[in-house]
């Protein structure tokens, strides 16, 4: 109870002092510029040319330490031997191109990146369009939405839980094994099969990111214009071709917006790989070789080698989405 | 939409049908993990979830008591108990592997030379034989037995207690809150001077931002390690609170940007000539509008931090003092991978809170989705 105090007096604090700085530099600013007497115009335009960075600062300085900075640490790293302090040329580099698990990562995540974002779009339209027909959408919504809201580890902990093997003979208390036994089949210990492990971990992932998808597509499909579809009632379109002919072409910049935003979250999976395999069993991924080599094998230059091929592969996104907003300022 | 649906009762049955799978598939997974935290240990770790409510009805190899607690009573050597550690009812019962159920409760089997086996309904047996039973262990006894469905707090009240889990719920509240409520006063007044603040460089702080926004985190954990220590900040509260002010800033400033740029001109600009500074105007009448943009905002923020693992692996040390409840979780699964009842309910415990915040304010997580996807990049 007592570090709930601290937290909550620390917030307080933290507050007070945001509340100070934007209250306190404001008010420095008006003192020393002040909007009267002979120079009241040239004042204002000085002022107003500064307070935009006092409202700014905060967030440049943050920004800057926090993820522009390492952005530029980590290539410098990356040059660099497990301490970070010795430069060691392109040996990093020529060493990830060798490791095994580094091409295995690769593989897996390529893997992940075209059936992940795939399936939770698909499922997630699928989901749109049923639960927009149905009385009761909105808990069909809520409900397939809120895997959202449970941590990946969370999430792991349900899904290793149906996975569950037993040996053969007794009785399978994980969902999956009872039901291939109950269609006669054998039980199996899913997460160490190399491959499939990898199929079933993203399966979690796609639990969660279906309800996203669906909420954002939903949208998007209420967003159509009425007129399109009348039109195609009365040409006598069947409803499953006024959805995928219509329909569903209105939307593809949204089905874009969705599928990239899952596709760097795919990017980043890690707590899920970490819970289930810790890359065991061939189902390694990049984000969770990182951590590894970050805390287990202590290799700085490694890992901050890895984390830039991460960051690399998100790079078209990013180019994607600066793109979008440079037409939107 | 619905009219077209409507024509044809057969498609909208169809259409009810699958939404009713897929919501099933979507839910069953979580109901099964709530189910399972809520049953008996024993019950939980030798039948399936989806048999709970049902009596189990079980096959068991039991032992006798030991040969060295028998009785002699008028030359007959007897050793009596029961099978039942925690009650239920026989069915049937035997004494050889040929026939583990050959017996109805309450008879007494013969056994070979003049031995006799009798298992009562409660489970009470006794086994009688003219000569002193011998060796170290006690006769088998298969048993057919049912036993009724229990479900109990225990396994909540145990990973609370005496697996930790309420000292991580504490940390993890601790992490939260400053981290949720801070990055949104920061970003709220960037957010209004990008929105309505005329300023050099304005377009480009914008377009970094938003290439800030898909930053992997991955990047950032070994730089700031490294900074941290060299400045001397150390694994604390304080730099988990700041690292996720930061990790949070691109999306807040994101979304509230594009709200506030959305409020109407006039408001502001009658303001400004009823001579309100920019301070003035962002505390009165910018922050009270954008309410529904914070919350979105802050909703993410909080679930996104509770539900945080790398970073509080990163920047909290891994003591028991310290460690969040997802940290907790990966820490159980390994040590304790077969137990389930800690597992289930410690899952449990820690999804409940971010479950009572998505379906309370679930209006506001939608619309902080779809400000952020559908309009802007």
């Amino acid at each position: 109870m007592q570090q709930i105090l601290i937290a909550l007096v620390t917030m307080g604090v933290g507050i007070a002092g945001c509340i100070a700085y934007f209250w306190g530099s404001n008010f420095l600013l008006d003192v020393i510029f002040p909007a009267y007497g002979k120079n009241a115009t040239h004042n204002l335009r000085r002022s107003s040319a500064i307070r935009p960075w006092l409202f700014m600062g905060p967030v440049i300085i943050i920004l800057t330490i926090y993820l522009v900075y390492p952005v530029v640490n980590s290539i410098y790293l990356s040059f660099h031997g497990s301490s970070g302090e010795e430069f060691i040329g392109l040996d990093n580099y020529i060493w990830l191109f060798s490791d095994e698990k580094f091409i295995e990562s690769m593989g897996n995540n390529l893997l992940w990146l075209v059936i992940v974002p795939a399936a939770s779009t698909l499922f997630g339209l699928l989901a749109a369009a049923l639960t927009d027909r149905i009385k009761w959408g909105n808990i069909a919504k809520s409900l397939i939405f809120m895997p959202m809201a449970i941590s990946f580890i969370g999430a792991s902990i349900i899904w290793k839980f149906i996975y569950d093997y037993r040996g053969e003979g007794d009785e399978q208390i994980g969902l999956l094994n009872a039901i291939v036994v109950a269609f006669g089949g054998e039980p199996q210990a899913w997460i160490t099969i190399p491959f499939w492990n990898s199929i079933l971990l993203m399966i979690i992932l796609i639990w969660i990111q279906t309800g996203f998808a669906m909420v954002i597509l939903s949208a998007a499909l209420r967003g159509i214009s009425e007129e399109t579809i009348e039109a195609a009632v009365l040409d006598g379109a069947s409803p499953l071709q006024i959805f995928f002919k219509i329909k569903v072409p209105q939307i593809y910049g949204t089905i874009a917006v969705v599928w990239t935003t899952i596709t760097i979250l795919v990017l980043k999976v890690f707590d899920i790989v970490l819970a289930m395999t810790n890359g065991q069993w061939g189902s390694q991924v990049l984000a969770n070789y990182m951590f590894d080599w970050m805390f287990r094998g202590h290799d700085f230059g490694r890992s901050a080698t890895i984390a830039l091929i991460i960051m690399i592969l998100v790079l078209p996104v990013m180019i994607w989405n600066v793109s979008n907003a440079r037409k939107d300022v | 939409m619905d009219n077209i649906a409507g024509k044809s009762s057969l498609l909208s049955w169809v259409v009810n049908v699958s939404a009713l799978i897929l919501v099933l598939l979507w839910t069953i997974p979580t109901f099964g993990l709530l189910i399972s935290s809520l049953r008996d240990k024993d019950q939980l770790a030798s039948s399936g979830w989806w048999t709970s409510l049902t009596s189990v009805e079980r096959n068991l190899i039991e032992r006798s008591a030991a040969p060295d607690e028998q009785v002699e009573k008028d030359g007959v050597y007897m050793l009596s108990g029961n099978v039942f550690k925690n009650g239920g009812e026989i069915t049937a019962f035997g004494w050889s592997s040929k026939k583990p159920n050959g017996f109805e409760p309450n008879v007494v089997a013969e056994m070979r030379n003049g031995q006799t086996m009798s298992v009562a309904t409660d489970g009470s047996y006794q086994l009688t034989s003219p000569k002193p039973f011998t060796g170290s262990r006690g006769k088998r006894i298969f048993i057919r037995s049912i036993e009724d469905p229990k479900f109990t707090l225990a396994n909540y009240s145990e990973v609370l207690f005496a697996e930790g889990l309420g000292q991580s719920f504490l940390n993890t509240m601790t992490v939260t809150i400053p981290a949720t409520v801070i990055p949104i006063l920061i970003a709220a007044f960037a957010a209004y001077a990008l929105a309505w603040m005329e300023f050099p460089g304005r377009a480009i702080l914008l377009v970094t931002i938003v290439g800030l926004l898909v930053v992997p985190l991955q990047m950032s954990l070994i730089p700031l390690l490294r900074l941290y220590t060299n400045i001397g900040i150390g694994k604390d509260y304080i730099g988990i609170w700041m690292a996720h002010t930061a990790f949070g800033l691109p999306l807040a400033v994101f979304l509230l940007r594009n709200y506030i740029a959305g409020l109407p001109r006039e408001i502001i600009e009658s303001a400004k000539v009823d001579g309100a500074s920019d301070f003035d105007i962002f505390l009165k009448i910018i922050l009270p509008l954008s309410f529904p943009a914070l919350a979105s905002f802050a909703i993410f923020q909080f679930l996104w931090v509770w539900n945080d693992l790398l970073v509080a692996t990163v920047f909290l040390p891994n003591t028991e003092e310290t460690l969040v409840m997802t940290g907790r979780l990966r820490e159980m699964l390994g040590s304790l991978g077969g137990n389930w009842e800690i597992l289930t309910a410690s899952a449990f415990v820690s999804i409940f809170v971010p479950l009572i915040v998505f379906f309370s304010l679930q209006r506001y997580l939608v619309r902080g989705l779809l400000s952020g996807s559908v309009k802007g990049g």
